[in-house]
């Protein structure tokens, strides 16, 4: 048992926040009418879901994912709603009411079997852990062990910017 | 088992990742716009990625797998918001919309 007057407690309890900020965040991103506002609730579950990596003994990939995601992505779909205005007002009430039931229940359908799937199976634990994960062990292995994954990561990126520019340029004289 | 221990077992973090894959896949299937579907996208991402970090931070031998395919997933998925963004800014300079239902043009 745990008290909340220690600092496991008071962990615990930063624990809960993170984990509310994730699914409000969530629920915002994908139920507000106006794309804006979706997107903040991007960012914000997105920050809760820096915090999970925190606690999952990752302060580098909390790091990155506040970078990439938060500062770069979300970002980037900011600008794209500026560029092509959605003219999110006049969507209020045209979703059809079959259309919501059936996402709910595709989407509540899927979360409840993963989810019990997931609580009930007896997950074997590694009888051994070869190092501790630290960010030294992670530059390492990226090195070493995964660096055709590395390069084959770097050629998609920079394909990906030269065919968002070709797609993005494309037409724009006309 | 207490509320404030929650942070410390797999489970917790299995079943957040279930619920950002659900939610993803709920505005994938209900948002009309393109954008509001990369947004649900980029959920899915994110809820496949904490399944990776609570697998390789409880379960895997080698703890730095599971941060590495992380990266990779964000790397990925940078690409594909890039080019996903693109795509639709050409689309609505043609359709001058990015309503998936004005877009349509072969009506069957």
């Amino acid at each position: 048992m745990v008290s909340l007057f220690t600092a496991e407690g008071l962990t615990g309890l930063v624990f809960l926040f993170i984990v509310a900020v994730t699914v409000v965040g969530g629920i915002i991103a994908t139920s507000s009418v106006r794309l804006p506002r979706a997107v903040s609730g991007l960012a914000m579950c997105l920050i809760g879901v820096a915090g999970l990596y925190y606690f999952l003994n990752s302060p580098f990939l909390a790091a990155m994912e506040m970078l990439i995601y938060v500062g770069a992505v979300c970002v980037t779909i900011v600008f794209a709603i500026m560029l092509a205005d959605p003219g999110a007002e006049k969507k209020v009430g045209r979703q059809g009411a079959i259309s919501t039931v059936v996402s709910v229940s595709v989407g509540g359908l899927l979360f409840w079997g993963l989810a019990i799937l997931g609580t009930t199976t007896m997950w074997p634990a590694a009888a051994v852990k070869v190092n501790e994960g630290s960010i030294p062990e992670i530059g390492k292995s990226l090195l070493t062990t995964y660096s055709m994954v590395f390069e084959l990561v770097s050629v998609v990126l920079l394909l990906a910017i030269i065919g968002a520019l070709v797609l993005a340029r494309k037409g724009r004289e006309v | 088992m207490n509320v404030l221990d929650l942070g410390n077992s797999m489970e917790t973090y299995l079943v957040i990742a279930a619920l950002l894959f659900g939610m993803g896949i709920y505005g994938l299937l209900n948002r009309r716009t393109m954008i509001g579907m990369l947004i649900s996208a980029e959920l899915i991402l994110s809820g496949a990625s904490i399944n990776f970090m609570a697998f390789g931070h409880f379960l895997a031998p080698d703890p730095t797998t599971g941060q590495i395919f992380t990266l990779f997933i964000m790397g990925i998925a940078a690409a594909e918001a890039a080019i996903a963004l693109s795509i639709i800014i050409a689309v609505y300079r043609n359709f001058k919309s990015i309503d998936t239902e004005d877009v349509v043009e072969l009506q069957g």
